[in-house]
């Protein structure tokens, strides 16, 4: 590629820096209102430190030049080391960005957790009381996505979609290795954990097909654990269910435990029903027959724990998993909290 | 499924066979006859030159902290040319593979690569560096004769040297972890790392951090102990002050990461679950811990270079350094506070928002410490009269380029924004900016700054003026457009792309990555071609750059025992403060001087625990159960060498100091 070529890319290319989002910046001009909100913050959070940053370089140049040893006439004081007003000043400069983006930080860390469930739609639009949103079951696998619909009971690999407007709900889990499910045009990255279960609140404002992949390296094939995300309007979302219905065959347990094999770059795969306990063994790593379930193991264990300093009560302890409301997994206490 | 306990492999040579070598690599079998042909050639030339016994005599059994502070920082220049090999080659397979183009490199090689590249460019690059000149310096700034424990001081380089013969090794012999630099489980575990990769990465580590951790010990015990009469905490150079402080932070972190690669080598070796997916195991604690390590070894890197900075500030702009006691009380805190950010690493794994602020805030506020350093700085060089030598050329640039890094770091501390920036390329513009903009370019300046007090002669300006201008030229053509492709949402660590619109942007990178080729090309030609006109270089006086600490007051080199008689210290900034009142250097009067004696203990304990760290990675039970043996007891013969201090007779100092005085004389002849 000759120079002359070399330059003329890189023109628009250095243009579009100047109009941000213009062309390629999927984080500062991204298509989902979280991931907007996230956008302008980064840009917020840049001018306010520029506040300080741009003059100290300013300055760094400035003195440079001016106490240089060849220029006679600068004052020069061998001698002067120290100045309260000044050493205030160079403290307190600091200080108050820090507290105007501290405040800042703290805001918008709670407005934009990614577990909580969204407010609004977009910057005019709340989300309306009776919306539900929709779940997507994420799971990281060597080295691809799966993603559960438990309300349409579809499953994809490889390929996300979700209608317009809708606030999304994504539930996030990996089989083997951390990964981070990112799709940037849509809401920061969550990572997802073998054994566990991590959220993520989103939304998609525009239709478009954007870009999704693993953002935590995962070993041998995470260079092509991509996938497209298709922001769709409602007939579209339907007719995309529908094709999912019509084309696969069902994903239970045995299929799983196929689909998990490690394998790399792999086409979209449709699956038209979904084992409806499927995710939580995932979860809970027991989708092979026989496995004890994590939250099964940790029920038992607190459980002989309890009974180990209080034999006494022994009998109350049931056979069933431990909950918030039900900590001895009784079976009771979703019952009582009922009543 | 997890367990996986000793297995039966051969009696003596465990898991190693021949398919270990990768004769079937071309890049490797390059790079292996190169080493080879090059090794060959060393070999020779220290023959033909009869240099083995001074070579032993005088290094490898030396326990003088200059020695071994030289020997340091060639060890850290030495893998620096590993750790950049293996950049270039990343940036040139970014720079290719897109679409249909695989590139050179295939998965399995690209992700050791990176992984290498880390660990080497911190451990043994980065961490020699910075011990080389804390060995060197503090000893002479705080006028003592060596450091408290100079046996100690020899071991720790020799096993800081065995963890990089150990990652040098994996090379040619097996492979390097593919998990990245700090080896995350599950997948440094033994279900998706089986192979020994991550056991070379273990092992180095652990053997380097012994060396680490009593480097530690010994520069504390030094700097707390035996400062010339006179020299209190409040008059201790700014140089003194950051090691100080670093090495309060080697000593509390390094046992945090022995402890966590402990327990992953104990779920590796015998299959306990601390790290595991199953049996009860938590990978999220191993990433709380790794960097719980991690985020004050950042700290442990970059607080000794801010004091190079402030003494290299003060000396060319020939002036006090601007608020000493704020630059000490800023060093302190952000000691302090580099043990409340871990968690800034990994917002992204969950924690609730009140947490991610608490972290983010945290990480925010060791900013305000940070900006009072640079504003310090930059006053000393107001009402200044600033000689643009090398050395300040290098703060300058700093100056301009950390604070840029660090503006994105602060960013990078909002939870929220790190949500779509995290493990983006962004990142790794940020962190190479402040390694690089920050730790690099000071070490450099350091470089540049004491190798004549080391050497007895100046470093050639021209071809240290051309590595500065590639480095840093280099270093913004390398890592801006990282920035840019972070915000274009690229992710770390791909070995390939389908996006045709990013490749102009690695290739903008890669040519930045042969730019600062040129610059660590032209800083070789400047050691080389220094080395060929010393005489012309020469500085004859100690004190080529009008210095103010003590290390200045001796000859350069300096004698074995530093200082012939304890300097009295006045005054912060100690030898300015004895020139101007006049100071006379005594020619008489000399007495035996105690001094410690070489010994070959450290090197043989460092050969041993290469051998048994070998034998442990490719699970040679018999020859490691051997070695370890070996070890114990070659450290307890050790204890019985009471030959350890000899005193250099008075007629020998006074020999030395007489050369000095005739060099002086002739110095300042030949000025007049």
């Amino acid at each position: 590629m000759s120079p002359l070529y070399t330059l003329a890319r890189l023109a628009p290319l250095l243009a579009c820096t100047l109009v941000l989002g213009g062309c390629g910046l999927v984080v500062l001009g991204p298509s989902g209102d979280v991931a907007v909100q996230q956008g302008r913050l980064v840009v917020q959070a840049t001018l306010l430190m520029l506040l300080i940053i741009v003059p100290v370089i300013v300055l760094t140049i400035l003195f440079a030049w001016r106490y240089r040893q060849s220029n006679r006439s600068a004052r020069y004081e061998p001698d002067w080391d120290h100045s309260i007003q000044l050493e205030l000043v160079i403290w307190a400069a600091p200080l108050l960005i820090i507290i105007a983006l501290g405040a800042l930080t703290w805001i918008s860390t709670h407005t934009l957790d990614p577990y909580r469930a969204l407010r609004r739609v977009d910057a005019q639009r709340p989300v309306e009381r009776d919306t539900r949103p929709l779940v997507v079951q994420a799971i990281a696998l060597d080295w691809k996505w799966l993603f559960i619909y438990p309300e349409q009971g579809i499953a994809v690999v490889n390929e996300l979609a979700a209608p317009v407007d809708r606030p999304i709900s994504f539930k996030i889990t990996s089989h083997s290795v951390m990964n981070s499910l990112y799709v940037p045009a849509l809401a920061g990255m969550i990572y997802a954990m073998p054994g566990m279960e991590t959220s993520l609140h989103a939304v998609i404002n525009k239709a478009g097909v954007y870009q999704g992949f693993s953002a935590n390296y995962s070993g041998a094939g995470f260079s092509d654990m991509h996938f497209k995300f298709h922001g769709l309007d409602n007939a579209g979302f339907d007719r995309w269910v529908e094709s999912a219905k019509g084309a696969g065959g069902a994903l239970n347990r045995a299929a799983y435990l196929e689909l998990r094999q490690p394998s790399e770059r792999d086409p979209v795969r449709r699956f038209k029903s979904v084992a409806p306990d499927l995710w939580e063994a995932i979860v809970n790593r027991c989708v092979e027959a026989g496995a004890k379930c994590l939250h099964q193991q940790m029920a038992d264990d607190a459980r002989r724990q309890w009974i180990a300093a209080r034999p006494e009560q022994a009998v109350v302890a049931g056979g069933g998993v431990c909950t918030v409301d039900d900590p001895l997994g009784t079976g009771l206490g979703r019952a009582l909290a009922r009543d | 499924m997890t367990n996986a306990g000793p297995e039966l492999n051969h009696p003596i040579f465990g898991r190693l066979t021949l398919e270990a070598i990768p004769y079937h690599e071309p890049i490797l079998l390059a790079t292996f006859a190169g080493t080879v042909l090059g090794g060959l050639a060393i070999v020779a030339a220290i023959s033909r030159f009869r240099l083995w016994g001074p070579l032993w005599r005088d290094w490898v059994t030396s326990i003088d902290h200059k020695r071994i502070g030289v020997m340091y920082i060639v060890l850290g220049l030495v893998m620096l040319l590993r750790g950049f090999a293996d950049a270039i080659m990343m940036r040139a397979q970014q720079a290719v593979a897109f679409g249909d183009q695989a590139g050179f490199l295939p998965p399995h090689h690209y992700d050791q690569i990176f992984t290498a590249h880390g660990v080497i460019m911190i451990f043994f690059v980065a961490m020699p560096l910075v011990t080389g000149f804390m060995n060197y310096v503090v000893p002479l700034q705080i006028g003592a004769r060596d450091v408290a424990f100079p046996f100690l001081n020899n071991f720790s380089f020799w096993m800081t040297t065995t963890g990089a013969v150990l990652v040098m090794a994996s090379l040619f012999v097996g492979e390097f972890a593919r998990t990245g630099w700090l080896a995350y489980p599950p997948l440094s575990g033994i279900i998706s790392s089986p192979d020994v990769g991550v056991d070379y990465y273990i092992w180095s580590l652990q053997i380097a951090g012994v060396g680490t951790l009593l480097s530690g010990v010994n520069l504390i015990a030094t700097i707390v102990k035996m400062r010339a009469p006179g020299m209190g905490l409040m008059k201790m150079p700014i140089f003194t002050w950051t090691s100080l402080c670093t090495n309060i932070l080697i000593v509390a972190a390094f046992p945090v990461l022995t402890a966590v690669l402990a327990l992953l080598s104990l779920d590796r070796y015998v299959g306990t679950n601390f790290f595991t997916n199953d049996g009860g195991g938590n990978p999220m604690m191993y990433v709380n811990f790794i960097w719980i390590w991690g985020h004050p070894e950042v700290y442990i890197l970059v607080l000794p270079v801010f004091g190079i900075f402030s003494e290299v500030v003060s000396t060319f702009c020939g002036k006090r350094l601007f608020g000493y006691a704020s630059m000490v009380y800023a060093t302190v805190v952000i000691t302090l506070l580099s043990y409340l950010v871990w968690l800034h690493h990994f917002f992204t794994m969950g924690s609730g928002a009140s947490v991610n602020s608490f972290f983010g805030i945290t990480t925010m506020i060791i900013s305000i410490p940070t900006g009072a350093k640079i504003f310090n700085w930059l006053f000393t060089m107001y009402r200044g009269r600033i000689r643009f030598e090398l050395p300040m050329m290098w703060t300058v640039a700093f100056m301009i380029t950390f604070v840029i890094g660090g503006m994105t770091g602060v960013l990078l501390a909002v939870p929220p924004a790190d949500f779509v920036l995290h493990n983006s390329l962004f990142l790794i513009a940020h962190f190479h900016n402040v390694i690089i903009g920050g730790v690099l370019f000071g070490l450099l300046a350091g470089i540049t700054y004491w190798f004549p007090k080391a050497f007895g002669y100046k470093l050639d300006p021209f071809w240290g003026k051309c590595s500065f201008w590639f480095w840093v030229i280099g270093f913004y053509f390398a890592f801006m457009p990282l920035y840019v492709l972070g915000l274009m949402g690229v992710t770390r660590r791909l070995s390939h792309f389908e996006d045709p619109s990013l490749q102009i942007w690695f290739q903008l990178a890669a040519f930045g990555a042969v730019l600062i080729a040129l610059g660590i090309a032209s800083l070789l030609i400047q050691f080389f071609v220094s080395f060929v006109r010393r005489d012309q270089l020469r500085d004859l006086t100690g004190d080529p750059w009008g210095g103010r600490t003590l290390e200045w007051s001796t000859s350069s080199p300096p004698p074995p025992y530093n200082f012939a008689f304890t300097p009295l210290v006045h005054e912060l900034d100690a030898w300015y403060d004895m020139k101007k009142r006049g100071h006379e250097r005594p020619v008489e009067g000399f007495i035996p001087i105690h001094m410690p004696k070489n010994t070959a203990a450290g090197f043989v304990l460092a050969m041993i625990s290469a051998v048994m760290g070998f034998a442990l990675i490719w699970h040679m039970w018999i020859i490691a159960g051997a070695s370890f043996a070996l070890l114990i007891v070659a450290a307890i013969v050790h204890t019985f060498n009471y030959q350890r201090d000899y005193h250099i007779p008075a007629d020998e100092v006074v020999r030395t100091e007489a050369k000095r005085t005739q060099l002086l004389t002739a110095g300042s002849a030949g000025h007049v």
